[in-house]
C-alpha cells in the first residue's frame, strides 16, 4: 500500500490542478465571456479579466469581493466586480473594497476603525481632505515619506484608479447608454451646422448647438480620464494598436458622423446590464466578439490565452503543493520512512512542472526572457532553487533536497504574490531595458546566482537547526551537507560573477560605463565577493564545517540585501521604488539570519547532535 | 624578512581579509550614497586609498578604513605573488589560472578606465551640427577674439587651471586673466535676496546682479553652475573686472588694441576630428501610456579627413563607436526636438569583455572538474 501513496498523491493533486479548467456553464450575465474581451492597457493587449484582477489586487489586495446579499453571502469574481464598477458604478460605490491598514489614515478620514475595508461612498465625503493632503505630500521624495503619507498616497492612487475605471465604458450620468448614443448621433449634423454657423457669425440653432456641446463636454471628460483603451480602430488601414478610449472615440465621431461598431456593442452591454437583461447583454458580448474575429484575431487570441493563464493560477497551485511536499519531507526526517520522502519528491516534481508551465506561459505572453521585473525575479529564483533542491535530493536521497525545494518554492512564490499587489506584473519594458539579449543573459545569470546563494544559505540553516536541536545530524549527513554547501557556493560564484560582469557590459553598451557603483551593481558585486570569501576561507583552512555554514547564512543576508535592500535606498538608476512593507520583512529576515548565526556560534557541547558523537 | 613578506603577500588569509574588507567597503559605500550622493560616495569610498573621517568641528582628515584602490591593489599583489607560491604545472590548476588572470585583467582595466577615460556629452537640437563635446563637470573660461568675423580665435582656460594659478596668460592673448572671486557652484539673482551679495564688476554687464555661493552638487544627474569675477590685466594696466557665469548665455564683450574680445564661462569643450549633425530624434511611447519605448537619434557623421559622410542611428543599447569615442543615447530635450548623447572616450573598454570570458571559462572548468568526479563516485555507490 505504502508503495502507492506517492503516486496517488500526485494523481490527486494533478486532478485538482486540472479541475479548475472545467468551469460550470454560466447562467445570467456571461461575465466570463466579457472578461475575455481584449483591451489595450499599460501598453499591452490584455483581457478585461486581467484589468479586473490587477485593479482589485491594488485596491483590495485580493482578487475577489465577498458580499452580503439578502442575508446570504456570496463572492464576486474580479470580472463580476469590474462589470459592476464600469457599468453600474452607483451600486459598486457601496462595495467595501478599499483596504486601509493605517490608523492615522482612518482617523484623518473619520472612518470607523473596526473594519479593514471601506466603500467608496464612505470615502466620498473626505475627497477634499485627501486632495488637500496629497497636494502637500506629492512633492516629497517618495523615500522621505512617512508610513502615513505613503499610505495616503496609495489610497489616493487606488481611488483614482477606481474612479477612472468607473467612466471607462459609460460616460458619467448616463443611464441608457445605447439610447444616448442614438440621440448623440442624431444631434451631430444639426449641431455641427450650428457650430459652423456660429463661427461664421451667422444665425444658428442655439438648441442644437447646446445639445451637441453637452454631449461633447461629457465625452471630453471620459476622453481625459477613461483608463483602458477599449475601442479598436474600425478602419482596417490604421495600425492594429491604434486603440482609443471610448471618450476619445466619441469625440472623433462628431467629425466623422460614424459610430464605431465597438462603441455600439459596448453601449448595448451597458444598457442591458443596467436594465438587468442578461440575454441582451450576452448577445452584445457575443456579437462584439464575432465582430472582432478576423479583424483582431491576434489580440483576441492573446486575451484568451491570458484569461486561461489567470484562471489556471499555476503559481497559486504550485504554492499549495510545495507546502504539502515540505510538510511530508520534514516528517520524513523524523520517522525516516522512505514513502514520505518519495511522496514529497514526486509532489515537488509536480509543483515544479506547473511552476515551469506558469513561467514559460508568462514568457510566451510577454515575448520576453523569464525575468523582467522584481515579480518575475521572485518566480525565477524559486524555480532555480527548486531545481537545485531536486538535484540534491536525487544525489543524496535524504529529504534535505526536498525540504530545500519545497520551502524555496513556497517562500519565493509567496513573495511574488505580494509583489503582484502593486499592479500589472507584465508591464512593458522601459526603453533602456528593452533588450531581450541582455535580459536573457545578464538578468538570468544574476538571478540564478541569487537562487543558488539562497540555497546554500538554506542548507546551512538546516545544518545548524538540526545539529543544535535534534540528534538527526549524523556525521554522514553533516558531511554531505557541507559538500552540498560547498558545491552550491561554487555554482553561485560562477553565476553571480558572470551575471555581474555581463551587467557591467550591458551598462557599457547602454550608457558607456562598465561600472558606476550604482546600488544594484554593488549588491551584485557583494554576492560575488562574499561567495569568493567563503571559497577562499575554506581553501585556506580558516573555516571548517560549522564555519562554512555560518558564512553561508551570511550569504542569505547579503543576497536579500542586494535583491531587495538596494531598492529601498531610493537612489540609483535601477531602483524599482520604495516598498515600506517589504522593508519590514527584510529587517525581520535579516534579524532571523543573525539569530541563526548566533545559534551556529554556540559551543559544540550544546549541540544535541554532537553530544551523541565525537565532535566534528 | 623577504621570505616573511612573500609568505604574507601570498597567503590565502590575506585574500580572505581583502575580500571581507571589500565587502565592507562596498556595503558602506552603497549606504553612504543615500546622504553623499553617488558621485561623492564613489570618490570617497571606491576611488580612494583611504576612507577619511573628519571629527566634527575640526579640519583633520583621519584615515579610518582602506579605500577601494588600496584593497584592489593589495588584492592584485596577493593574486600575483600567490601564483608563484602555489603554481603547479599541469592541467589541474588551469581553471584557477584562468579565473585569476581574468580578475587581474578586470581590476587593471577598471583602474586604467578610472585614469584614462573621459566622459562628456553632446547636446544637439534637430538640424544642429557640432564638432566638439562638452565636459559634464568641468568648466573653462573662453576668451574669443571676434575681430575677424569669419574665424574666431579662441583661448580656452580650464577653470581648474585658473583656480590653481590665480592668474593665467597665453602667447595668443595680449593680456593676462586674473581670477578675483570664484564660486564653483552658484546662484544669480536680479535683485537682493537673503544670502545674496552684490556682484561688483567694474566693466561689462553685471552691476545690479546679486550672487550666492552654493554647496557643490553631489547628485550624478545635476551639475555645478560656477560663477566668477575675472580681471583682465593688460601690460598698461587693468581693463576691468567682469562677471562670468555658467548662468549667463551672453558673453561679456570688450575691446583692446583694436581687437574685439568676448569672455564666456562655459562647459569645457573637447574637439573632435569629425562632426555630428542631428537629423531626427524619436521618442516613442507604448500606446496609451507614458512608458518610453525607444529613444533614437538619426545623425549624420562627417569626417573631412577621409571624406567619410554617412547616416547613423544611435539608440538605447546601440551606441556609435567611432574614432575612439563612443556615442550613447542618453537624454533628450523636454520638447522632443533635441537629443543628448553621452560621449565616452575609454581606451580600455574591451577589458571587461575579455575578463568575463576568461573567468567564465575558468569557473566552469573548475566547477566541472569537481562535479564530474563527484557524480561518478556517487553513481558508482
Amino acid at each position: 500500500m505504502k508503495k502507492w501513496i506517492p503516486l496517488i498523491l500526485v494523481v490527486v493533486m494533478a486532478g485538482w490542478i486540472l479541475s479548475s479548467l472545467r468551469q460550470p456553464p454560466e447562467t445570467g450575465f456571461h461575465a466570463r465571456d466579457f472578461g475575455k474581451l481584449p483591451i489595450l492597457m499599460n501598453g499591452r493587449f490584455q483581457p478585461f479579466d486581467s484589468v479586473a484582477r490587477n485593479s482589485l489586487l491594488q485596491i483590495r489586495t485580493k482578487q475577489t469581493v465577498p458580499i452580503e446579499e439578502n442575508e446570504k453571502s456570496r463572492t464576486l469574481t474580479a470580472t463580476d466586480w469590474l462589470l459592476e464598477a464600469m457599468m453600474k458604478p452607483e451600486q459598486a460605490d457601496d462595495r467595501k473594497i478599499f483596504r486601509i491598514d493605517n490608523n492615522e489614515v482612518t482617523e484623518l478620514l473619520k472612518l470607523p476603525d473596526n473594519q479593514k475595508f471601506y466603500s467608496f461612498n464612505q470615502l466620498r465625503p473626505q475627497v477634499d481632505e485627501i486632495e488637500k493632503q496629497v497636494r502637500r505630500i506629492e512633492p516629497l521624495d517618495s523615500s522621505k515619506r512617512t508610513v502615513f503619507e505613503s499610505q495616503l498616497m496609495k489610497l489616493d492612487e487606488v481611488m483614482n484608479l477606481y474612479q477612472r475605471l468607473g467612466i471607462s465604458l459609460k460616460p458619467p450620468g448616463s443611464d441608457d447608454f445605447a439610447a444616448e448614443l442614438d440621440a448623440y448621433q442624431k444631434s451631430i449634423p444639426s449641431g455641427i451646422a450650428a457650430v459652423n454657423a456660429r463661427e461664421a457669425g451667422q444665425k444658428f440653432d442655439q438648441e442644437a448647438f447646446n445639445t451637441l456641446l453637452g454631449f461633447m463636454g461629457n465625452y471630453n471628460t471620459v476622453a481625459s480620464f477613461a483608463l483602458p483603451l477599449t475601442i479598436p480602430p474600425a478602419d482596417i488601414h490604421l495600425p492594429r494598436d491604434d486603440w482609443q478610449n471610448i471618450g476619445t472615440n466619441l469625440m472623433q465621431t462628431a467629425r466623422t458622423g460614424e459610430l464605431n461598431p465597438a462603441v455600439k456593442f459596448y453601449a448595448k452591454m451597458v444598457t442591458a446590464y443596467r436594465s438587468d437583461q442578461p440575454a441582451d447583454f450576452n448577445q452584445a458580448v457575443a456579437g462584439y466578439r464575432f465582430w472582432l474575429v478576423g479583424r483582431f484575431t491576434p489580440q483576441l487570441r492573446k486575451a484568451d490565452q491570458e484569461y486561461f493563464f489567470s484562471t489556471l493560477e499555476p503559481f497559486y497551485k504550485a504554492i499549495v503543493i510545495y507546502v504539502l511536499a515540505l510538510v511530508l519531507a520534514l516528517f520524513s526526517w523524523f520517522n525516516l520512512s522512505d514513502w514520505l520522502r518519495r511522496s514529497a519528491f514526486y509532489l515537488i516534481m509536480l509543483a515544479w512542472v506547473i511552476h515551469t508551465f506558469g513561467l514559460v506561459f508568462r514568457m510566451y505572453l510577454e515575448g520576453r526572457p523569464p525575468v523582467t521585473n522584481l515579480y518575475s525575479s521572485a518566480i525565477f529564483i524559486g524555480w532555480g532553487a527548486v531545481i537545485l533542491g531536486m538535484v540534491l535530493e536525487k544525489i543524496y536521497r535524504d529529504g534535505i533536497g526536498c525540504v530545500v525545494a519545497g520551502s524555496a518554492g513556497f517562500v519565493t512564490l509567496i513573495i511574488a504574490h505580494n509583489l503582484a499587489l502593486s499592479g500589472d506584473t507584465m508591464e512593458m519594458m522601459r526603453a533602456v531595458l528593452d533588450t531581450n539579449f541582455w535580459l536573457a543573459t545578464h538578468v538570468v545569470a544574476v538571478t540564478l546566482g541569487y537562487a543558488s546563494t539562497f540555497v546554500a544559505g538554506f542548507l546551512a540553516i538546516i545544518y545548524i537547526l538540526r545539529g543544535l536541536f535534534t540528534t538527526t545530524l549524523m556525521a554522514e549527513t553533516a558531511k554531505s551537507l557541507a559538500r552540498m554547501v560547498y558545491g552550491i557556493v561554487c555554482f553561485a560564484t560562477l553565476f553571480s560573477f558572470v551575471g555581474t560582469v555581463l551587467g557591467g557590459i550591458w551598462a557599457d553598451q547602454s550608457w558607456g560605463r562598465f561600472w558606476g557603483w550604482d546600488p544594484k551593481e554593488n549588491g551584485a558585486l557583494l554576492i560575488v565577493l562574499w561567495n569568493a570569501t567563503i571559497l577562499h576561507a575554506r581553501w585556506g583552512g580558516l573555516v571548517r564545517e560549522r564555519g562554512l555554514m555560518n558564512l553561508a547564512v551570511i550569504g542569505n543576508i547579503v543576497t536579500s540585501f542586494s535583491w531587495f535592500g538596494v531598492n529601498m535606498l531610493g537612489i540609483g538608476l535601477h531602483s524599482y521604488g520604495f516598498m515600506d512593507a517589504a522593508f519590514k520583512w527584510l529587517m525581520l529576515f535579516i534579524g532571523s539570519q543573525v539569530a541563526i548565526i548566533l545559534l551556529g556560534l554556540l559551543p559544540q557541547k550544546l549541540w544535541r547532535s554532537f553530544q551523541a558523537r565525537p565532535a566534528a | 624578512m623577504l621570505k616573511q613578506l612573500f609568505k604574507l603577500f601570498s597567503s590565502l588569509k590575506l585574500t580572505v581579509v581583502c575580500l571581507v574588507l571589500g565587502c565592507v567597503i562596498v556595503f558602506w559605500g552603497t549606504i553612504a550614497q543615500v546622504h553623499l550622493g553617488l558621485f561623492k560616495a564613489q570618490n570617497e569610498f571606491f576611488r580612494s586609498f583611504f576612507v577619511y573621517w573628519t571629527p566634527p568641528g575640526s579640519g583633520f582628515h583621519v584615515p579610518i578604513f582602506p579605500g577601494g584602490y588600496f584593497i584592489g591593489t593589495v588584492l592584485l599583489i596577493n593574486l600575483f605573488v600567490a601564483h608563484f607560491r602555489y603554481y603547479q604545472p599541469g592541467k589541474r590548476k588551469i581553471g584557477i589560472m584562468l579565473i585569476h588572470l581574468g580578475i587581474v585583467l578586470l581590476l587593471l582595466g577598471q583602474m586604467l578606465t578610472d585614469f584614462l577615460s573621459r566622459e562628456s556629452s553632446l547636446h544637439l537640437r534637430i538640424g544642429e551640427t557640432k564638432n566638439y563635446t562638452e565636459a559634464d563637470r568641468a568648466f573653462e573660461l573662453a576668451v574669443l577674439d571676434t575681430t575677424d568675423k569669419d574665424a574666431d580665435k579662441i583661448v580656452a582656460i580650464p577653470c581648474s587651471l585658473l583656480v590653481r594659478r590665480g592668474e593665467v596668460g597665453d602667447p595668443e592673448m595680449p593680456f593676462r586673466v586674473r581670477l578675483k572671486i570664484f564660486y564653483p557652484n552658484s546662484l544669480l539673482a536680479q535683485q537682493s535676496q537673503p544670502g545674496y551679495k552684490p556682484v561688483k564688476p567694474t566693466a561689462g554687464l553685471g552691476s545690479g546682479i546679486w550672487w550666492r555661493e552654493e554647496p557643490r552638487e553631489t547628485e550624478m544627474n545635476r551639475m555645478d553652475m560656477p560663477s566668477a569675477l575675472v580681471e583682465i590685466v593688460a601690460p598698461q594696466g587693468s581693463l576691468g573686472s567682469f562677471l562670468v557665469s555658467a548662468w549667463l548665455d551672453r558673453p561679456q564683450a570688450f575691446s583692446f588694441d583694436n581687437h574685439a574680445y568676448e569672455l564666456l564661462l562655459r562647459q569645457e569643450r573637447y574637439y573632435l576630428p569629425f562632426s555630428i549633425h542631428l537629423i531626427e530624434f524619436r521618442h516613442d511611447k507604448y500606446p496609451g501610456t507614458d512608458i518610453p519605448k525607444n529613444f533614437s537619434s538619426r545623425v549624420r557623421l562627417q569626417n573631412l579627413e577621409n571624406r567619410e559622410d554617412r547616416e547613423v542611428r544611435i539608440f538605447m543599447n546601440n551606441p556609435l563607436r567611432y574614432a575612439g569615442e563612443t556615442f550613447y543615447q542618453a537624454s533628450f530635450d523636454p520638447d522632443d526636438h533635441g537629443s543628448v548623447l553621452q560621449v565616452v572616450h575609454n581606451p580600455s573598454w574591451l577589458t571587461p569583455y575579455l575578463s568575463c570570458v576568461l573567468v567564465a571559462i575558468g569557473l566552469t572548468i573548475q566547477f566541472l572538474s569537481h562535479l564530474i568526479p563527484f557524480l561518478k563516485r556517487r553513481m558508482a555507490k
